[in-house]
């Protein structure tokens, strides 16, 4: 039997040795086995490292990198403070229906409601325009008149709930909207908690719904953030997004930049509209995408809290830490999703969801399995609100801070998202900044190239999308429920725009509106004007088409 | 009169969401045929309109919003009545497996719903296209 030392099995010395020739030995067998016919990147065809260590994180004071620049979190409890809000987009045919759909996720433990509008509310025009022809309520919801907004929230005590409306071009009535229904339930302004997306200069560079041309536009957008900065301290004036822009086909970088300097311009303007900055930035908020790539969301996260806390301390000279601080909302990325076997979606929804967790998310929204086939059925959007809530309750990712900071990746992930964000930055700037960049089309090319990149990558089976270029099933038939919003819907908007303007007194329509073009003549902030319209319950097209008659229309040219 | 295929791709009713018609473009493009690319929120007169004057082969239309029923149909009346029936009209977007038979009977020749892969769709266009002209060469 061999002698069994009783002392320390090695010495220090001999063990730092062993250490040192194991990595050595250790880098060999890597190589060697590696398999050389598959590229290891990221979704955003980054290449990634086998292994990292200490070596990749030389930089970081970890003991101290903790509160500013908030790369591990904004608030300093993070979810043991409050957890993130529970917020499911939502919204489909009649104000009716949707009401009802609210009602159930609020029911179901939904904390706060995030309404999807039609494609002719986001384009400002009424439900029975001609553009609107077969449009109406298969999106979201439709929305003509005040009528129409009272109705989505019937039995809701806008005092009580806070919510989020995605809307951008006509954003300034439907805030309007809004402040006139919880007027009528006895609500003010000042106690209206919420967001308004209000982001157009994504729509510029991505989802492409506007009305205005640009200039007018941001104008609109700035006095919104004034109104908001008064009037609503409680209101999230802006969701400075980079969803859309990911889901345009951006790469996590390019969305991480694109938005950021997006806000940054917006910051710029409220500051040129005479604005203090520590006044407006509190309620600045943000919207980020979660896609599937877990380490490079978590790392997406904390480069934008540190990026922008370091901006806004130092650029834009803000002294109040809540200035610094960027708050976001994420929703699971809708072109990660698949409408081959579409249960596949639940899953792939819930590694999003996670890491937009462990990212440090101030508000999430997590996909129906059936985006992909049509608007959510009841049963899909259950399942996608109960994905949250074992995340929340069951897997313990809330009880600690920024759980993975400390990873050798995770961190080498961040440092190089933020050194190539600054890079995009640099060249922004070289550019001529954001509004010279869209009018060129450089941030659309980015993105239309990425995303031919991405789309390359699967038709030749270089990036495998589970049941769609492999593990397919032959015939598959679907067997979920599937939503559907027929032709209906206009009808009963018809009557419903038909009702308002029944109601309403002509005159005052007529002058409100006229007002409305004289204050935008006259470059006043357009929102207590549209508030005036909106209550005397002019409909979503005669308000935009009055602010149309100065700022006019604008026309995307194709090769954008 | 070149031998290239020459395609409008455009984009009907409100939707925006440009992403797939742009890739779908620089897919025809590599592969050599010759792309008009419409732009956005085109009304089924100018989507004609345009292919008679660029005199296409086939027009591509991209529709996700739900409104392809309404839309496809009314592009299709609008060919017939100008003339242009024997331009292939195809297309793509989010339409259920009926809506797509349906609107294959009104002659749309051919809808993709996502996850179909480029390669599939410039192979249809080529095949479409090689028989149109061929049956053109027998009149």
């Amino acid at each position: 039997m061999a002698e069994i030392r009783n002392q320390a099995v090695i010495s220090e010395q001999q063990f730092a040795e062993a250490l040192k020739k194991a990595y050595s030995e250790w880098k060999t067998a890597a190589d060697a086995t590696t398999n050389k016919n598959k590229k290891y990147v990221t979704v955003s065809s980054e290449p990634v490292n086998p292994l990292y260590t200490p070596a990749d994180t030389k930089s970081i004071d970890f003991l101290h990198d903790v509160g500013f620049p908030d790369t591990r979190g904004v608030h300093p409890s993070m979810y043991r403070g409050k957890p993130w809000t529970m917020r499911q987009f939502s919204g489909m045919g009649t104000p009716e229906q949707t009401n009802q759909r609210y009602h159930f996720l609020l029911n179901q433990g939904q904390h706060g409601l995030s309404v999807a509008f039609d494609l002719p509310t986001l384009m400002g025009y009424d439900s029975d325009h001609e553009r609107s022809l077969g449009e109406v309520g298969k999106c979201g919801v439709a929305v003509d008149t005040l009528l129409d907004m009272e109705k989505i929230f019937k039995g809701i005590d806008l005092g009580k709930i806070s919510t989020s409306m995605t809307i951008n071009a006509p954003a300034s009535v439907l805030l309007a909207m809004y402040i006139v229904v919880a007027e009528k339930q006895g609500v003010p302004p000042e106690k209206l908690r919420g967001t308004l997306q209000n982001d157009i200069l994504k729509e510029y560079i991505a989802q492409k719904e506007w009305i205005y041309p640009p200039e007018a536009s941001v104008k609109l957008i700035v006095d919104t953030i004034e109104f908001g900065t008064k009037q609503m301290p409680l209101w999230n004036t802006i969701s400075i997004s980079g969803y859309h822009i990911r889901e345009a086909g951006a790469t996590a970088v390019q969305e991480l930049a694109f938005t950021l300097a997006d806000g940054f311009t917006y910051i710029e303007k409220s500051i040129e509209r005479g604005l203090d900055v520590d006044e407006f930035a509190p309620r600045l908020s943000f919207f980020f995408n979660a896609h599937m790539d877990f380490f490079e969301e978590i790392a997406k996260y904390r480069a934008a809290r540190r990026i922008y806390a370091k901006r806004m301390r130092y650029k834009y000279g803000a002294k109040s830490e809540r200035s610094w601080m960027l708050r976001f909302h994420t929703q699971t990325a809708g072109c990660s999703l698949n409408a081959q076997q579409p249960e596949l979606n639940l899953i792939r929804t819930a590694y999003e969801a996670m890491s937009a967790v462990l990212g440090g998310t101030q508000s999430l929204h997590t996909n129906s399995m059936d985006e992909t086939l049509a608007l959510p059925s009841d049963k899909a959007a259950l399942l996608a609100l109960r994905t949250q809530q074992i995340l929340a309750e069951e897997t313990g990712v809330i009880n600690s801070i920024d759980p993975l900071a400390g990873s050798y990746y995770v961190e080498a992930l961040t440092n190089r998202m933020e050194a190539e964000c600054e890079a995009y930055f640099a060249e922004i700037d070289r550019r001529g900044g954001v509004l010279r960049c869209i009018e060129e089309g450089f941030l659309q090319r980015e993105i239309a190239k990425a995303a031919y990149t991405y789309q390359r990558e699967i038709d030749n089976k270089e990036r495998i999308i589970v049941g769609v270029n492999e593990y397919v099933l032959e015939n598959e038939r679907i067997d979920i429920p599937i939503l559907k919003i027929d032709e209906s819907v206009a009808e009963s908007q018809l009557q419903s725009i038909n009702k308002a303007k029944s109601i309403r007194d002509q005159d005052k329509v007529t002058r409100t509106l006229n007002d409305l073009r004289q204050a935008c003549r006259d470059n006043k902030n357009t929102m207590p004007f549209i508030i005036d319209c909106v209550r005397q319950y002019a409909t979503m097209g005669e308000i935009c088409d009055a602010m149309k008659d100065v700022y006019g229309e604008y026309i995307e040219p194709p090769n954008l | 009169m070149s031998d290239k295929i020459r395609i409008l791709l455009a984009k009907a009713g409100l939707d925006g969401h440009d992403r797939g018609i742009k890739v779908i473009a620089a897919a025809f493009r590599d592969a050599g045929f010759e792309v008009i690319y419409t732009g956005l929120r085109q009304t089924p007169e100018m989507i004609v309109d345009a292919a008679l004057q660029e005199d296409v082969d086939a027009v591509g239309v991209s529709i996700l919003s739900g409104a392809h029923m309404t839309l496809f149909p009314a592009i299709r009346k609008l060919m017939e009545e100008r003339n242009c029936a024997d331009m292939i009209l195809f297309g793509g977007g989010i339409m259920s497996e009926d809506d797509i038979t349906d609107l294959g009977r009104q002659g749309v020749s051919k809808l993709y719903g996502p996850g179909t892969s480029t390669i599939e769709i410039v192979e249809y266009v080529k095949g479409a296209v090689a028989k149109k002209r061929a049956g053109e060469k027998l009149v």
